[in-house]
């Protein structure tokens, strides 16, 4: 259980799910909340590393970074996509492509 | 009993991560959204990561799924029953995606780490607190500009259209 290669699979694993959420879905606020689990996998393996490689603390301070970068994203993102479902009344990121040729 | 908590813990935070991205209705994944973070939680516990735990609650739970629940209540009519959303070429994303996958696990089974040997720590806050002080202080001060010109950003954006 303890070991460097179980909490890396686990990180593993919660990233490909959170593509595979960014892929597929069509719904802004699914396609976020991917996004928020590719971040904490991120995180996982950021403290995995600092746990294994000897405590060092720079992974900590990484990590908690990450997750600032997190809550402004999100802020960001949500007030985007409300913006979006003003204009367009959906938030279907295929039927937003008023940009496209 | 140690090792059944971790495994506990461990399929609470895969089994919710996969409702997420698989189930249908929108309400739903957010909820399962909040069961993947309290397991997350509970991973960075087993990776001695006391502050960091109680940061992902806070932050996570209190913050962020928040916002991702009132953006669901806003781009949706309250009033109608079913807050679904489709998913598109389901078979080609999972074929990729478990590519991806194979070629993840592959590379950290066969990498060989660099590992140190580490004693546990009383608490973690102590450190994190002087490392932000002293080596990352900078950082730590762009973070705080970075936090303000989210807020600013977000409020300038979501006001009605002047």
């Amino acid at each position: 259980m303890d070991n460097l290669n179980t909490y890396l699979s686990i990180a593993a694993i919660l990233f490909s799910l959170g593509m595979f959420g960014v892929i597929t879905r069509r719904n802004a606020i699914a396609v976020l909340m991917g996004i928020e689990l590719i971040l904490n996998s991120a995180n996982l393996n950021f403290l995995a590393f600092a746990k294994f490689g000897g405590m060092n603390m720079s992974g900590h301070i990484f990590a908690l970074f990450v997750i600032i970068m997190a809550a402004a994203e999100a802020a960001v993102a949500l007030a985007i996509i409300i913006n979006i479902y003003n204009n367009y009344k959906t938030i279907n990121v295929d039927d937003v492509r008023e940009l496209r040729q | 009993m140690a090792d059944l908590a971790f495994w506990m813990i461990v399929l609470l935070t895969i089994g919710s991560a996969a409702t997420v991205v698989l189930n249908r209705k929108l309400v739903y994944s957010a909820i399962a959204l909040l069961f993947t973070f309290f397991g997350i939680a509970g991973l960075y516990v087993f990776l001695w990561a006391d502050f960091l735990a109680g940061v992902q609650v806070i932050i996570y739970v209190g913050g962020i799924l928040v916002l991702i629940i009132f953006g669901i209540m806003l781009t949706n009519r309250i009033t109608s029953v079913n807050i679904s959303h489709t998913s598109v070429q389901r078979g080609l994303g999972a074929f990729v995606v478990l590519g991806l996958l194979a070629i993840l696990v592959t590379m950290i089974n066969t990498t060989p780490w660099l590992q140190a040997e580490a004693v546990e720590p009383v608490q973690t806050v102590g450190k994190v607190g002087y490392l932000l002080m002293m080596d990352y202080l900078l950082p730590f001060e762009v973070a705080s500009l970075l936090l303000l010109a989210a807020l600013m950003g977000a409020a300038m954006l979501s006001r009605k259209s002047n």
